[in-house]
């Protein structure tokens, strides 16, 4: 399966090669749109020391974790957007006639690698963020352990929102909220919002496990909401939970999908 | 090799409950070549699209090669080769070579097989002087050859076709004709065949059934069908009499 994966992939690259001009500017405008994203924290920081108690490095520590996941999957798993269009043109009939899992040819479906210039940028921010926080070494061990943990959140939502269009064939945007406003949510400390809001993303959707638990713990901070010591490691069980829902509700979509006429 | 035993498909449109096929059953034994008629929204394609496991029937059984479609799909994608006249099951920015080599991965057809099946196909169907063209470039005879030759590759027991020669001109039509026919008769490949082609039945197929209102209305050999008529009907004006039969 890993390999058919990685053979999709080369092989949508290649197809994407039949359009140079489009794959530079994709890497272009995805440094530019995420870097905005940066400017706003340095910004909110010109005018201020610390945001909701927490230093500019710290921020861009969080922003870069949840990032990095974040372009991993918009990059790797995003394409499964797609399948609504596949549902309304009927295409999804030729997907489903292959050997191979749906669920695998949608994600690799038209990947453009031009998304890989998100990653890099993620990854700059993270890397800048951990050389100057004076981070406790006995700790950073979290630091792979929550990004790989964000990575299995983020594809669970995309697969998630990929199974509601299964259902809401007419509104492909309800189930950008789920991936993309989450993402969106990360990039700030949890802490800045309503104690209401964060319970929802701790206990119903689980994006507190992508930065803001396991970042607490890699900071060596205190949950200003209180939660206990034990839920900093909980991320990557309630990453498997969410992985097995989405699995489950992405095979009843495929069952219950409908085709079209002809 | 095809079996359908009391198979039904329904679907909610409004509130309502549309029944595209009902209580369907029929055998396609292997190597039999059938020609499945039916006018538009007769319930076809669905019927196609149960055997491929596309569409989970809501009633009844449906066995393809001795698997349950809806629930193995991609065990039997490997046993069975589908062809959408309407759409193509190709890769739209790849040439078609490219597109071939892909699915000998996907369905794992070891690189030796693969050549001498590939060379067979492409001197059968004539696809030399366009193999590196991107599919999107290809004129549709020639994209449809290209279908037939990806659905083919895999050597399965069998083929499913669903309106193969639609648009065609009558020069593309006879070829793939002549080459349907060949691979039904070397390498005895069950096929059914879906077209509005009357000519494609005529032509190829000994064994004919005939849906219409989701139901099945007739199932027999050509000459059983051409008997329903008046004698001197011709194969156009028995189907249809059929088709604006009132429905039992």
């Amino acid at each position: 399966m890993v390999r058919t994966y990685f053979l999709l992939l080369w092989t949508w690259t290649r197809a994407a090669a039949a359009y140079p001009v489009s794959f530079a500017l994709m890497i272009v405008f995805g440094v530019v749109t995420a870097s905005l994203d940066v400017a706003v924290i340095l910004i909110v920081f010109a005018n201020t020391t610390t945001l909701a108690g927490f230093s500019r490095d710290e921020v861009l520590f969080l922003y870069g974790t949840a990032g990095v996941s974040f372009a991993i999957c918009d990059t790797f798993v995003s394409n499964i957007d797609r399948v609504s269009q596949h549902i309304k043109a009927g295409t999804l009939d030729t997907i489903l006639i292959r050997p191979v899992s749906a669920w695998v040819q949608l994600t690799t479906d038209r990947f453009v690698p031009g998304r890989i210039g998100r990653i890099l940028q993620s990854v700059i921010v993270l890397g800048y963020a951990i050389a100057a926080l004076d981070l406790d070494g006995r700790r950073a061990w979290m630091i792979p352990v929550m990004v790989v943990t964000g990575v299995v959140i983020f594809a669970a939502l995309w697969t998630l929102a990929g199974a509601m269009q299964f259902v809401l064939t007419d509104a492909p945007e309800v189930s950008n909220a789920l991936t993309y406003g989450s993402a969106q949510l990360n990039q700030y400390p949890l802490s800045i919002y309503a104690r209401d809001l964060v319970r929802a993303v701790t206990y119903v959707f689980p994006l507190a496990f992508v930065n803001w638990q396991p970042g607490l713990y890699v900071l060596g901070r205190a949950d200003p909401f209180g939660t206990p010591e034990l839920m900093r490691f909980a991320g990557p069980a309630a990453a498997l939970v969410l992985a097995l829902l989405a699995g489950l509700a992405w095979r009843q979509g495929i069952r219950h999908y409908r085709s079209t006429g002809s | 090799m095809i079996e359908l035993d009391g198979a039904g498909r329904s679907f909610k449109i409004k509130r309502r409950v549309v029944h595209a096929v009902r209580d369907l059953s029929f055998t396609v034994s292997a190597g039999e070549f059938v020609g499945y008629l039916g006018p538009n929204g007769a319930g076809k394609s669905t019927t196609i699209k149960m055997l491929c496991g596309i569409l989970t029937p809501t009633s009844g059984r449906v066995r393809v090669a001795g698997l349950d479609p809806s629930r193995r799909r991609t065990t039997l994608a490997r046993r069975i080769g589908v062809v959408f006249g309407q759409r193509t099951t190709l890769w739209w920015d790849l040439p078609l070579a490219d597109s071939f080599e892909l699915i000998r991965h996907l369905y794992k057809v070891d690189r030796a097989t693969f050549r001498s099946r590939l060379g067979e196909l492409t001197e059968t169907l004539d696809l030399g002087e366009f193999i590196r063209t991107p599919v999107r470039q290809l004129s549709l005879g020639q994209r449809m050859r290209g279908d037939l030759a990806a659905a083919l590759l895999h050597a399965p027991d069998v083929l499913v076709l669903d309106e193969p020669t639609i648009g065609l001109d009558v020069v593309s039509k006879a070829g793939i004709r002549d080459f349907l026919q060949r691979v039904n008769a070397e390498q005895g490949t069950t096929v059914l065949l879906t077209t509005h082609d009357l000519g494609d039945i005529e032509r190829l197929c000994r064994r004919v059934m005939l849906i219409d209102h989701g139901r099945l209305a007739f199932d027999g050999t050509l000459d059983d069908l051409m008997a329903t008529a008046p004698e001197q009907s011709s194969l156009e004006e028995v189907v249809t009499r059929l088709y604006t039969a009132a429905p039992q």
